[in-house]
């Protein structure tokens, strides 16, 4: 890695002098993203997005259909259409990354900072296959690619401080662009206590401290031809789970890719982009600062991850075809060291993902249609070669405990495809959307061995022989306008056959001290998920303007009971003030009571709560730079609260003042 | 140096070990490879070497591999018939201990094999002795000595009383090398007859609950409990063991006709059977 490290910086630094030519346009093509989050550092934003120094996972939350699932202040994990991680496709650029912790304290999510991205997109259900086979959804997180600016040099500092928790947030951004050739290196860090739940309760353990540093280069080999690489270094060091039993002493990522891009605007082929990656991630989970626990123990996890992926998007008549081959191959290990209260007694070993490689490669096909100025259907094929393989002997025995027939490697063959048809006319717009796709179990579920889940005290044991899980989908959406009022429905179901979730087995006792029991992972024949949003956005004047959004979801498994996690009704209102130079926005949120709760996978109720946002920024244009401030009151009344995804019901900060600052200069 | 140097070195030394193995007759197989000798017994006219993996007598099941040999030619003898008879010198009599007969190992010229299982022994390891009775050639011999065996850490025997009033021996003699997962366990389980017999028990059944009480004392799935082997005359069941570390090997036995002989059920305020057998690894 060190090798690559110093080739990389010498083969940018060795051309830092060559000539500049006139930057090409580069426009990004949105079409077939659903929902797209800019991770807008350094602008005034009028929607739901308060503050600029907000951790990614902050961002993800404003997204309609995303909530994100909290064990404490940190690494929180993104659910997309009520499914979580396993059932999504996270990705950052195209790159497949897997969290090292069995326990999902490291979510992809929480390996990358605000400053190393450009836009979040989030693709409900099958239209997130482009990178990887999923049920939910996908979501990419995207770097800005080609800065071929030809702007010279750029400096940004950020500064940020929240009052509740006494955070603090720096952050650092080196940009020089040219025609031929741009680097780019930028660093944050953040550390915070304690946060205070409402009416000044501290909640112990929420601390965390992280940073991330990147270096990104790019060289234009020639017109049409540019080569750019990509560092990003993510440490975090002493985070507390509140929600959890252990917290983290160190998670350390480095995520690396090397890019190859060629444009032209001329020819079928507009784009080929070819990207060779690697990333490795260490997770050491440490219980030393909790004062009683039953037994201590040690359990680090290592991720690593090697892929590719080749893309074309060409152009032909009516035609705007997507094509993209990927591929990876994947090591995940975890392990678990108990250290008997007797001394006398040997350490207690497990392996609890005993060396997974996983092995895929697949090809994903998209084709969007332009039937006439009005209507486009877009249809979309992925087919895929999965393989799994237990590289530990001792992976097998242990596992052949559970299920005695058990071999070291099992394949699978997944599809998935799709189709959507928009309409667009002055008054409306709609799409309606098919889907059909499948998944293999995630590394937890097939193979992890007694994996402790603290939501409903089981202990976890992995299936190697679950059939793929397989999902049939229909998505509607559909927007009216009436001169400045915007109204929109979006709603999608999921018909999942061989839903995975664990289900109790009476024989086995649990490892976990205090644990009910052990869950092994079944599938149910089949689940049924729904979710519907309505939106509403109506401009008073040029300056005001109103938002709101209600949210209904429904989760229920085919043995007639709910399905945990499942989100209750939501809604959100904001009512913004905007010029050029200052914004402000009111906002209410909360969620309806959780009625629905799944007692049968150790659910309890939460209770309705709303709370109120107040949030405020302003722009100073200076000579060569500009000041950008953001600021505001979260949960302006100090609830005590906690939502149906705060893992044990760990209530959620308390009123919290922040002032996020930035300077640019150009 | 140069490969051309080298070379022509090398090819040299080759042939030249080559040509000087041609001059020995058949290799001597060495048979007692990788076993260590625990002692020696004398008499006048042979010497009866015992070896085992460790080099050692434990209290528990142990294997032994012997041969002997003659004093006057340092020859190993390859047919002999043997038996034995371990002894423990206790303050006010003696007593054995179950053991097996000592049989040739068929594909072996010189060596013999036997187990025995010492259920106890002295703080020093004193207290054993061992005694050969032997013919060759129709003629008998015997040799004696004291040994040594030393207590093992953890309880791999049981002696107990029934609630038949018989007095019981039961033996963990596999898994020698536990893995994480399902083991075959094979206990040996003994009658004492009297101070020196203690036959085989046959067809009972022994019931297994494994716990590991550095962890909450939980349990492991998918054990069986041991039934009686014909074959080779032990009780085998399936051992799950989830991680490494101590276990505790609660059991229960039960007669022929399901009667408890000795035992409980592990519960809440019951940590342990009174019959157990202890592993680690």
């Amino acid at each position: 890695m060190k090798k690559f490290f110093t080739i990389s910086i010498y083969f940018f630094c060795s051309h830092l002098l060559f000539s500049q030519e006139s930057p090409l346009e580069i426009k990004k093509d949105t079409t077939i993203l659903q929902e797209t989050i800019v991770i807008a550092q350094h602008k005034l934003s009028n929607y739901r997005q308060e503050k600029t120094l907000s951790s990614i996972d902050a961002y993800l939350e404003k997204a309609n259909k995303v909530t994100m699932i909290k064990r404490g202040n940190y690494a929180w994990e993104p659910s997309l259409n009520n499914m979580t991680s396993d059932r999504l496709n996270v990705t950052i650029d195209g790159m497949q990354i897997f969290g090292a912790c069995t326990d999902k304290m490291d979510p992809v999510t929480s390996y990358v900072d605000v400053s190393n991205l450009e836009q979040v997109s989030i693709n409900s259900g099958q239209e997130g296959s482009e990178n990887g086979h999923c049920v939910g959804g996908g979501i990419d997180l995207q770097i800005a690619p080609s800065k071929f600016y030809n702007s010279g040099l750029k400096t940004s500092a950020d500064l940020g401080y929240e009052t509740n928790s006494n955070y603090k947030i720096a952050g650092l951004d080196i940009e020089y662009s040219g025609n031929k050739f741009y680097l780019n290196t930028d660093a944050i860090f953040r550390k915070s206590d304690n946060y205070d739940a409402g009416n000044k309760k501290e909640v112990l353990y929420s601390q965390f401290q992280k940073y991330n540093i990147s270096l990104q280069g790019g060289y234009r080999l020639a017109n049409n031809h540019t080569l750019e690489a990509n560092i990003i270094y993510d440490k975090a060091t002493d985070v507390g789970y509140p929600a959890l039993p252990m917290d983290v002493s160190l998670v350390e990522a480095l995520i690396t890719s090397a890019t190859h891009r060629y444009k032209n605007d001329l020819t079928i082929i507009k784009l080929l982009e070819s990207k060779l990656y690697f990333n490795t991630i260490t997770h050491i989970m440490d219980d030393s600062k909790r004062p009683d626990v039953p037994i201590r123990m040690d359990m680090p996890g290592w991720s690593d991850t090697y892929g590719f992926y080749s893309k074309a998007t060409l152009k032909e008549k009516k035609h705007n075809i997507l094509v993209n081959l990927n591929g990876f191959y994947n090591r995940s290990l975890a392990e678990m060291t108990m250290f008997p209260n007797d001394p006398n007694q040997l350490d207690m070993f497990m392996y609890t993902w005993p060396d997974i490689r996983t092995l895929y490669t697949g090809l994903y096909v998209n084709d969007n249609i332009v039937l006439n100025r009005k209507e486009s259907i877009t249809t979309a094929l992925r087919l895929g070669f999965h393989q799994n393989k237990i590289a530990k002997k001792e992976g097998v025995e242990s596992l052949q405990i559970f299920h005695p027939n058990v071999s070291d490697s099992k394949n699978r063959f997944l599809l998935s495809f799709s189709g959507e048809y928009k309409i667009k006319k002055n008054a409306f717009d709609a799409a309606l959307g098919l889907g059909y796709g499948e998944r293999a179990p995630s590394v937890s579920e097939g193979y992890g061995f007694f994996l402790f889940n603290s939501f409903d005290n089981y202990d976890y044991i992995g299936n190697p022989n679950l059939k793929n899980e397989k999902a049939l989908e229909f998505n509607t959406k559909v927007n009216f306008k009436l001169n400045t009022l915007k109204f929109s429905v979006t709603s999608s179901f999921f018909h999942i056959s061989n839903y995975i979730i664990g289900e109790i087995d009476d024989t086995a006792s649990s490892m976990t001290i205090g644990a009910n029991g052990v869950r092994l992972y079944e599938a149910l024949d089949h689940a049924s998920i729904f979710d519907v949003y309505l939106n509403t956005n109506y401009n008073f004047s040029k300056k005001v303007s109103f938002n709101s959004s209600i949210g209904y979801n429904y989760g229920m498994g085919s043995n007639k009971e709910n399905l945990p996690l499942i989100r209750p009704l939501s809604y959100l209102a904001e009512i913004n003030y905007n010029t050029k130079k200052f914004n402000a926005a009111l906002q209410l949120e909360g969620n309806g009571n959780q009625s629905k709760y799944s007692s049968f996978y150790g659910e309890d109720e939460t209770s309705a709560y709303a709370i109120l946002n107040l949030n405020m920024g302003n722009i100073f244009h200076l000579k060569n730079s500009k000041l950008v401030f953001k600021y505001g009151i979260e949960n302006i009344l100090d609830a005590n609260y906690s939502t149906y995804a705060d893992w044990n019901n760990i209530s959620r900060q308390g009123r919290n003042f922040y002032l996020n600052a930035s300077y640019i200069m150009f | 140096m140069k490969l051309k140097y080298i070379l022509p070195i090398l090819i040299i030394s080759l042939f030249t070990v080559g040509c000087s193995t041609d001059d020995n007759d058949a290799p001597i197989v060495d048979e007692v490879e990788n076993l260590i000798k625990i002692q020696e017994i004398k008499n006048a006219d042979h010497t009866i070497e015992l070896y085992n993996e460790t080099g050692k007598f434990n209290t528990g099941y142990n294997n032994i591999t012997l041969r002997m040999k003659d004093n006057t030619n340092d020859s190993y003898l390859e047919s002999a018939s043997i038996s034995w008879m371990p002894m423990m010198q206790m303050p006010s009599m003696q007593h054995s201990c179950p053991k097996s007969a000592i049989t040739k190992i068929t594909d072996k010229k010189t060596l013999y094999e036997g187990s025995v299982i010492y259920q106890m022994t002295n703080a020093d390891g004193s207290g054993w002795s061992l005694i050969f009775e032997y013919t060759i050639n129709n003629e008998y011999y015997t040799a004696t000595d004291t040994i040594s065996v030393i207590q093992s850490e953890k309880q791999n025997v049981a002696s107990f009383m029934g609630s038949d009033d018989k007095r019981y021996i039961a033996a963990l003699i596999e898994p020698k090398d536990p893995i994480i997962g399902i083991n075959d366990l094979m206990v040996g389980l003994y009658k004492m007859e009297n101070m020196m017999s203690f036959p085989i028990v046959q067809d009972y059944t022994i019931m297994l609950d494994p716990r590991m009480p550095g962890m909450g004392n939980h349990s492991s799935p998918n054990n069986t409990d041991l039934s009686y082997d014909s074959t080779d005359s032990m009780y085998h069941g399936d051992l799950s063991l989830t991680m490494t570390g101590y276990w505790v090997l609660n059991l229960k036995l039960m007669s022929s006709d399901d009667t408890l002989i000795k035992g409980e059920d592990v519960t809440e305020s019951n940590e342990k059977s009174s019959l157990y057998l202890e592993l680690e690894f």
